[in-house]
């Protein structure tokens, strides 16, 4: 019971309360690039979902055993880096291999996903996050933790897909037609999930 | 010791993934047709967009993907039809060789009217943002060369009078002026038009006249489009306006036109129509057909083109049923 409790205060926590779109403004580049159709944006999600879940799996690992037993704790950004750019070539393989129509859809974003502050971020914070009792994050709860942070990233993508697909047919002015909206949109989302900090668990 | 680990932690993550991937690419092999490589070679890469893809890369998958027609290289012109025809193994058809041109006779040194100085920031773009342009004519060219910068190919050239003109060998037609050019005046129109309005001057009558610098503006007078025989000119806000497809260039409203404000390349160079005797059998249709009105003759009688009145149109050469009209 205690370990389930302690996801659901996880699962809270990364999706909604720390989000890394709009609490951390991490990962804000496919959030605005990829966020115009919901399939594709669903798409990038699953992607986003599988690398961040991943990469904190791999990350905690190389971490632990690799780095910080032979003092390297510099070489973090480069390791991890790495990590991350196999994963999300992997994952290009394979949505190239078995959905060319996301893979055309999600086009230049997908190899970004690299570069993706927030997958990068998930793996760091996965090293100096703690629990409201001081002991350090571990495996199990680096993996669930990026996995929360990657549902947390989807459910802010799909959301803002969903609105922007109903812009398209709104009555704009001209001037706010496309990023304008959309920019504008974001903000009152942030606004909204700002409500979220307020929980104390 | 110091040096060493790391280099073989982070060089045995390396190899790791390096073949992770290797054994990842060989499962999740996608089959890319071998003709996008060839076509991205065979294109230009220029990456201009004239084709309307995000580059040659997206226009040589177009082409292999969704069948898009092979002639849209503008840069490339025939030769690099031909050569993608080669590697479709379909027939490259006519590629249409079109240039920019530009609607005004204005904008130079020499042949403008100012209404101020502009001291701003020297480009058209941000000239015409200031009370319209510092130019009288608000339709017409400020001078500031937008086009010819914008021009990757320096198809566009600045006389000393900062005149422009578009080097018919170099352009393109891949329309980066054509965006460039706040008043947009610059369109992409068939090589072969040699009839074409030189105003964009949606003013009527005199103002339109005094604001232009070369008094060669378009008026609104629409005794082109009465004179038109094909019906190709239709006044569009006090400004003539060809239609390119109907057009004959004959070069009547040239002619006609009070302000000279349609440029004829080919003033004067038109042949006349001449019927040859003993092959005319009077059938009339060629008198009928002519829209001035040069060809006369009686039902089965030998007809006779007025050298005078004939603007060489060419229509009579097209109808004569027995071919026996020819320009000379």
């Amino acid at each position: 019971m205690e370990f389930l409790a302690k996801m659901m205060v996880m699962a809270v926590g990364a999706i909604f309360v720390q989000n890394f779109v709009l609490a951390r403004f991490l990962g804000l580049c496919p959030y605005l690039g990829v966020s115009k159709k919901l399939d594709s944006a669903f798409g990038m999600g699953m992607a986003v979902i599988f690398v961040m879940t991943m990469a904190s799996a791999i990350t905690y690992l190389i971490q632990v055993y690799l780095l910080i037993p032979y003092g390297l704790g510099y070489l973090q950004t480069i390791a991890f880096i790495l990590t991350i750019a196999t994963l999300v070539q992997f994952v290009e393989m394979v949505i190239q291999k078995n959905s060319p129509s996301l893979y055309k859809s999600l086009g230049v974003f997908l190899p970004l996903i690299t570069t993706n502050c927030a997958v990068l971020g998930v793996a760091i914070l996965n090293t100096t996050a703690k629990w409201a009792d001081g002991t350090p994050y571990n495996f199990l709860d680096a993996v669930l933790n990026g996995f929360f942070s990657g549902v947390g990233f989807t459910l802010v993508l799909v959301l803002m897909a969903g609105m922007r697909e109903r812009l398209e047919y709104a009555n704009l002015p001209k001037s706010m037609k496309g990023m304008p909206i959309a920019l504008i949109v974001a903000g009152a989302m942030a606004l909204a999930f700002l409500g979220f900090s307020g929980l104390k668990m | 010791m110091i040096i060493l680990i790391p280099i073989l932690i982070i060089g045995g993550l390396g190899l790791l993934y390096g073949i992770g991937l290797a054994i990842a690419s060989v499962a999740f092999h996608v089959e890319v047709d071998p003709r996008v490589e060839r076509i991205i070679d065979a294109l230009p890469g220029a990456n201009c967009g004239a084709c309307g893809k995000p580059g040659c890369g997206g226009y040589a998958e177009a082409i292999v993907e969704d069948g898009v027609s092979i002639t849209l290289c503008a840069p490339g012109g025939a030769a690099t039809a031909q050569a993608l025809a080669e590697i479709m193994g379909s027939v490259a058809g006519e590629t249409i060789k079109k240039l920019a041109y530009i609607h005004c006779s204005c904008g130079g040194t020499d042949n403008t009217k100012f209404k101020f100085d502009y001291e701003g920031v020297q480009t058209c773009k941000s000239a015409v943002t200031v009370a319209n342009g510092p130019n009288q004519c608000s339709y017409g060219c400020v001078g500031y060369n937008d086009c010819v910068v914008s021009c990757l190919f320096d198809a566009i050239i600045v006389d000393e009078n900062n005149n422009r003109t578009i080097d018919p060998d170099k352009c393109t037609a891949c329309g980066a002026c054509v965006k460039a050019c706040p008043r947009m005046l610059i369109e992409i129109v068939k090589a072969d038009q040699q009839v074409k309005i030189e105003c964009t001057n949606k003013e009527k009558g005199i103002a339109a006249k005094n604001n232009c610098g070369t008094t060669r503006g378009c008026i609104g007078c629409g005794i082109c489009a009465r004179v038109c025989p094909v019906d190709a000119i239709t006044m569009e806000n006090n400004l003539a306006v060809i239609n390119y497809e109907k057009c004959i260039n004959c070069g009547l409203c040239a002619s006609k036109c009070p302000t000279k404000a349609i440029e004829d390349l080919m003033a004067g160079k038109r042949k006349k129509a001449k019927i040859i005797e003993e092959n005319c059998i009077g059938c009339t249709i060629c008198a009928k057909k002519c829209p001035v009105g040069a060809i006369t003759g009686e039902l089965k009688q030998l007809h006779t083109v007025d050298q005078d009145k004939c603007i060489g149109c060419e229509i009579c050469v097209e109808k004569c049923p027995k071919k026996t009209i020819v320009m000379v």
